[in-house]
């Protein structure tokens, strides 16, 4: 009987409550610095480890002259590296042009692809050829057909970026509900409004997930392009500091690199909010 | 699955069409929206087809106004989209997005986008299957006040007995890809669940349909 006195029940609810709310509070991230306190403290230590002499300065150079270094790399125009803004212009520059390149391309063979049997057959084979491909592995070949300039590097961002992209495209238009497709054919629909009003927006979650692996691709290419024979950009940088011995200098152009693949991923980031909103009303319910 | 079916509904008629899962009704109904190739025959509307389906099928990335207006080929497109949706009773939801509606709400748009393009056939393909109880009776009433002020021709699939009998002009029955029975209503709407004339009929339509009635009659 006394199990099941209401009292000792409603006395438990009311103590177990806001315990529960406060646990679940904690759990679901709690306040956005929290997120921040693992990399301060590992920069503190990084610091640390290098004031107190743990580790050489040379190989790895604490917080504070890496600062020191991007704030001089920034002010002055030296012979070995140049400026680093301007280095990050010309990476830029690459990244931008090769990117376009490659995310219209694969774009263009995604629709087509994606939208017929026909296209399928004569373009999935080749692109699932290519994905296959070591992509580094081209980079001698590149250097053999197009030489050293800027053509061989913008071309192995173009063909880093556009294999994701493609892929992610393409099943993305695929998975579109073929009742979608009825219905726009009973509203009579062109095929060029079917493409605007129901297939592209129905394959764009898939795609923007390609498009930020591109992204990912396109900077890592990059890196690779640059750092053989470069004669100007971030890479550049890297391979004349490594011939000075420069630690500090490679990391200030690493920092630049990570800083740049962020702001990019974000600003996908940005896109998915703006272009997928329809979603989070599910999400709302 | 069609079987040599002809079938002529009259402007401004409506018709409900009764049968079993696998009776022939789904495809017919696809194949007078010509959804469905394979059809051979001959299907004649003067004027253009509308469709609302059983899912309502809303372009779930476009606002509810938008879904309205898609395809939709006339300058004051979006006027008319807009008047449409207030006469559903949605005017307060033109920007909402399909996945936040109830199943009733998402309908009513489905069916808003059918009246815009004012169809001289509405084919209605069980719109309100999915629906609770309460929202139907409110869309039968609504479905009814639309027609009545756009007098489409409408054919409406439905596999509820009482859903065609309080709705429709004339009844038909579909087995086996035939029209295996028809019969019409003169009765004035609103109608008497309990109308003489409509237990006779209900009865009628369940043997057609090879629904075992003992013991369901009263």
């Amino acid at each position: 009987m006394s199990l099941t006195n209401p009292r000792t029940v409603r006395l438990a609810v009311r103590v177990s409550r806001p315990e529960t709310t406060q646990a679940g509070g904690e759990r679901h991230g709690g306040r956005w610095w929290h997120r921040l306190l693992s990399p301060l403290v590992l920069l503190l230590a990084w610091q640390l480890a290098s004031t107190a002499g743990l580790v050489s300065a040379q190989k790895l150079p604490p917080p504070t002259t890496v600062w020191h270094t991007a704030v001089q790399l920034v002010t002055t125009n030296s012979t070995a590296y140049g400026t680093l803004q301007h280095a990050m212009l010309i990476s830029l520059g690459r990244i931008a042009i090769g990117f376009s390149l490659g995310a219209s391309v694969a774009v263009v063979l995604a629709i087509v692809a994606g939208l017929s049997r026909v296209g399928e057959n004569a373009v999935d084979p080749l692109m699932q050829g290519v994905r296959t491909l070591p992509l580094f592995g081209l980079v001698p070949v590149f250097i053999v057909w197009f030489g050293i300039g800027q053509l061989p590097k913008v071309l192995l961002i173009a063909l880093a970026s556009a294999i994701p992209l493609y892929l992610n495209t393409f099943a993305g238009i695929r998975g579109v509900d073929g009742r979608l497709g009825e219905l726009g054919r009973t509203l009579g629909l062109s095929r060029g409004e079917m493409l605007r009003h129901i297939v592209l927006p129905g394959a764009l979650p898939e795609a923007l997930v390609g498009l930020r692996q591109s992204l990912g691709l396109a900077w890592l290419s990059l890196v690779v392009a640059e750092q053989l024979n470069a004669n100007a950009g971030l890479g550049y940088i890297i391979s004349q500091a490594t011939q000075f011995l420069q630690n500090d200098v490679i990391f200030v152009a690493l920092l630049v690199y990570t800083i740049l693949g962020l702001l990019t991923d974000w600003f996908v980031r940005l896109l998915e909010r703006r272009t997928l909103a329809w979603r989070r009303g599910l999400l709302a319910r | 699955m069609l079987d040599a079916l002809d079938l002529e509904i009259g402007a401004g008629e409506f018709v409900a069409m009764l049968g079993r899962s696998g009776s022939g009704k789904s495809t017919l109904l696809r194949a007078i929206a010509g959804l469905d190739d394979d059809v051979e025959g001959e299907v004649e509307v003067s004027g253009t087809v509308a469709v609302a389906f059983q899912d309502a099928r809303l372009v779930p990335w476009k606002r509810v106004l938008a879904n309205v207006r898609l395809g939709l080929r006339r300058p004051d497109d979006a006027a008319v989209a807009r008047g449409a949706l207030e006469e559903v009773g949605l005017w307060g939801h033109l920007d909402a997005w399909p996945l936040t509606l109830s199943g009733g709400e998402a309908q009513r748009v489905s069916l808003a986008r059918g009246l815009v393009r004012e169809p001289a056939l509405l084919l209605l393909d069980e719109p309100f299957g999915a629906l609770d109880a309460l929202t139907r009776i409110a869309m039968h009433n609504l479905v009814l006040g639309l027609w009545e002020r756009h007098r489409p021709a409408v054919l409406f699939v439905t596999h509820d007995v009482d859903e065609a009998l309080s709705l429709a002009d004339r009844v038909l029955v579909l087995s086996d890809g035939r029209i295996a029975h028809q019969s019409r209503i003169h009765l004035k709407r609103p109608r008497e669940r309990e109308h003489q004339e409509l237990v006779e009929l209900r009865l009628r339509l369940l043997q057609e349909l090879d629904i075992d009635t003992k013991g369901a009659t009263t």
